[in-house]
């Protein structure tokens, strides 16, 4: 069994500020980390192939230092890394990233199972999974919570919704993005830390995977970040209720049969 | 990329919205689209078009005017009755061929989320995840998109006017409802299912409507909504006590409540978890993060208790109860039994 973890480099979200000044986000400065949705992608991906034989390969793209979330991938377990980076890379939107992600798969060869995270904490989207499958026409089956069985020919797994879970089966090749209920992440082993540290990752380039040029980067994405801006707050003036335990439980419940909640 | 030149995109006219079908019900989701994209349609002078499919979706079809729909494309077949993607992909990328809409809107929902990507991709449409704003330029269609990105820390306004169709997801509880009009008509086109349409799929082997996971947030009144203040599955049977009281209202929670074990995901409301607009929101013991507040800060009256007069939570509250909560809920519950 084959199969290809992708994985992002993301800014700590919590940091992410805006410049008064450009209304751009501030990266400089901003601690980069592995998508935490990824981290169960790479678990499971480490899972299925020391149950079912084969090997794990995590890949991602992104600017240089990305390659230091490909080797938190190398320190947990998996068995090779790819970094995609190129200038000409910059500026993938969902379409262009899922594109030259589909490109990478297909260079590798023979893939069985594609995971993802179910979606990046920075651009938020959950579209890169789909997009995937739809670029290399595969199957896929999205927020699965459990792998029940696989087989050397298909996967069956429970996928989340709203409104419970079902059950599917679905044949390889497949691309699959999982939810954080899946797994619980293993942390890396000294020996994987030692691993990771010397690990010579390779690079590919547009050329190396056969991308076409026109539908990668800023110039392939069908979608433009026009501007960015703070969040608009909620504006309210806050009826502040103080006392005794009593006193607040009655003068709250005043306050509600004024607007007939009660 | 093909950059879709003036003429080619006036091929493309109407504002499309992909109804949420589950269990053969279109879900309140749909309608708020519909409310969407009618303003989208008014502004374009051209019309609203709902797609549905699933099985045995006729009836609940003829609804969709009442909200404001001229016409609904209806693809009813048994195969449809659960969630294959990879089908339902198929029949929309045949529909776009044939009808060509100008815009195409699809819920923020697990199925919605999976299904519109990979129609974007075969159609090398642009799409925009989560809208809570959209707005179209009268005279050539093209739509500006606003979303939050960064885990709520930003707002980004997103055009992808090179294509048509252009798409986009928007959350449930995010648009408002239109009040339906029950006199308002539209028309009904049937389509069928090509055997091409559910060669290649995956094969759904059950499905089950989970009771304990299912938590319907969004149909709810009232969200009385714990965190980590709760201090544990305690905290949480006491919510749940105080949430019987006032009419059945549903519990929701912050991540670090859901994270501790406390309750199950599917309470989590925010950025990662649901976005609801409930007439309440009562949150008991939650300091209000960003991450939080973006799922629920537009609900009508927010309430919040705390014993912390200072938090996020409590500054944006219509509301503020300030006190330990383990004093002033049970007295809350108590006076509610002595009305
Ligand atoms: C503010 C802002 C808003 C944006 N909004 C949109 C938008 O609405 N539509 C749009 O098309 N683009 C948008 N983008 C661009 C988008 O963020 C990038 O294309 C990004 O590379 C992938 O999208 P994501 O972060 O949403 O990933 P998601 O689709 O949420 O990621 C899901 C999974 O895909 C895999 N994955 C994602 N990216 C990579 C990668 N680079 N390498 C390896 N694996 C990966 C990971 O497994 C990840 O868990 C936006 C960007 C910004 C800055
Ligand atoms: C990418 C990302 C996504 C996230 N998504 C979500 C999300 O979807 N939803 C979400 O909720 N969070 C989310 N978070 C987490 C978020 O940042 C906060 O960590 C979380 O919301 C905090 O939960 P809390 O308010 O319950 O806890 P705290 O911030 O610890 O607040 C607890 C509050 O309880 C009060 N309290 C304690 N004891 C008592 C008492 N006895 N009586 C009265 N008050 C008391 C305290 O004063 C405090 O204000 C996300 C974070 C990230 C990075």
């Amino acid at each position: 069994m084959k199969i290809v973890v992708c994985i992002k480099q993301v800014p700590a979200t919590h940091d992410a500020k805006i410049d008064p000044e450009t209304k751009r986000i501030i990266r400089e400065g901003i601690k980069a980390i592995l998508n935490p949705f990824d981290n169960y992608a790479l678990e499971e991906g480490i899972q299925l192939r020391d149950q079912f034989g084969g090997e794990v390969i995590a890949i991602s793209m992104g600017p240089q230092k990305a390659e230091n979330s490909l080797r938190e991938a190398i320190s947990v377990g998996v068995d090779r890394a790819i970094l995609l980076s190129d200038r000409a890379f910059g500026g993938s939107d969902t379409w262009a990233t899922s594109y030259v992600l589909a490109k990478a798969i297909k260079k590798i060869g023979n893939v069985d199972l594609v995971i993802c995270g179910k979606q990046a904490i920075d651009g938020d989207t959950a579209q890169v999974g789909p997009g995937i499958a739809a670029h290399l026409d595969w199957l896929q089956a999205t927020y699965v919570m459990a792998v029940d069985e696989i087989s050397s020919s298909s996967i069956r797994v429970k996928r989340m919704h709203e409104d419970g879970y079902d059950v599917c089966e679905i044949p390889f090749p497949a691309v699959i993005t999982v939810v954080k209920d899946i797994n619980i992440p293993r942390v890396p082993s000294l020996k994987g830390v030692l691993a990771s540290k010397k690990y010579k990752i390779p690079v590919w380039k547009p050329d190396d995977i056969d991308a076409d040029k026109s539908k990668i980067g800023l110039d392939g994405s069908p979608t433009r970040v026009v501007k960015t801006q703070p969040p608009p707050f909620r504006h309210a003036s806050t009826k502040k209720i103080e006392g005794t335990p009593n006193d607040c439980a009655r003068s709250l419940l005043k306050e509600l049969r004024m607007r007939s909640i009660i | 990329m093909k950059v879709f030149t003036d003429n080619e995109k006036k091929e493309y006219r109407n504002i499309w919205v992909v109804a949420e079908v589950l269990s053969g019900e279109i879900q309140p989701v749909t309608h708020e689209l519909i409310g969407a994209a009618r303003t989208l349609a008014d502004v374009r002078k051209s019309e609203v078009w709902v797609v549905v499919m699933g099985s045995g979706i006729e009836k609940t079809s003829e609804l969709l005017f009442s909200y404001g729909a001229d016409v609904a494309i209806i693809v009813d077949n048994p195969s449809l009755f659960g969630f294959i993607d990879e089908t339902e992909t198929k029949i929309m990328k045949r529909l776009i061929k044939k009808y060509k809409p100008e815009i195409v809107i699809c819920g923020a929902t697990t199925r919605g989320r999976s299904l519109i990507p990979r129609i974007a991709v075969m159609n090398y449409s642009g799409l925009t995840a989560d809208c809570t704003g959209l707005s179209i330029d009268s005279d050539n269609g093209d739509l500006l998109q606003t979303r939050p990105a960064f885990g709520g820390n930003i707002m980004a306004t997103i055009r992808s006017s090179n294509h048509r169709p252009q798409m986009a997801t928007v959350r449930p509880r995010v648009m408002k409802s239109p009040e339906p009009d029950p006199s308002r008509t539209g028309r009904m086109i049937k389509e069928k299912m090509i055997p091409g349409d559910s060669t290649k799929t995956k094969n759904i082997i059950d499905i089950f409507h989970n009771t304990e996971t299912a938590v319907n947030l969004a149909d709810a009144q009232i969200i009385i909504s714990g965190g980590r203040g709760m201090k544990g599955p305690e905290g949480f049977k006491l919510l749940k006590q105080f949430a019987k009281r006032v009419g059945g209202a549903a519990v929701g929670a912050s991540r670090a409540a859901v994270d501790s074990g406390w309750i199950p995901y599917a309470h989590q409301v925010g950025q990662t978890g649901q976005t609801v607009q409930t007439k309440v929101y009562i949150a008991c013991g939650i300091s209000g993060q960003i991450q939080h507040l973006v799922g629920m800060q537009s609900c009508d009256l927010i309430i919040a208790i705390d014993k912390n007069s200072d938090t996020p939570m409590m500054q944006i509250a219509d509301i503020a109860v300030v006190g330990d909560l383990f004093e002033i809920i049970p007295e809350v519950i108590k006076e509610i039994a002595n009305l």
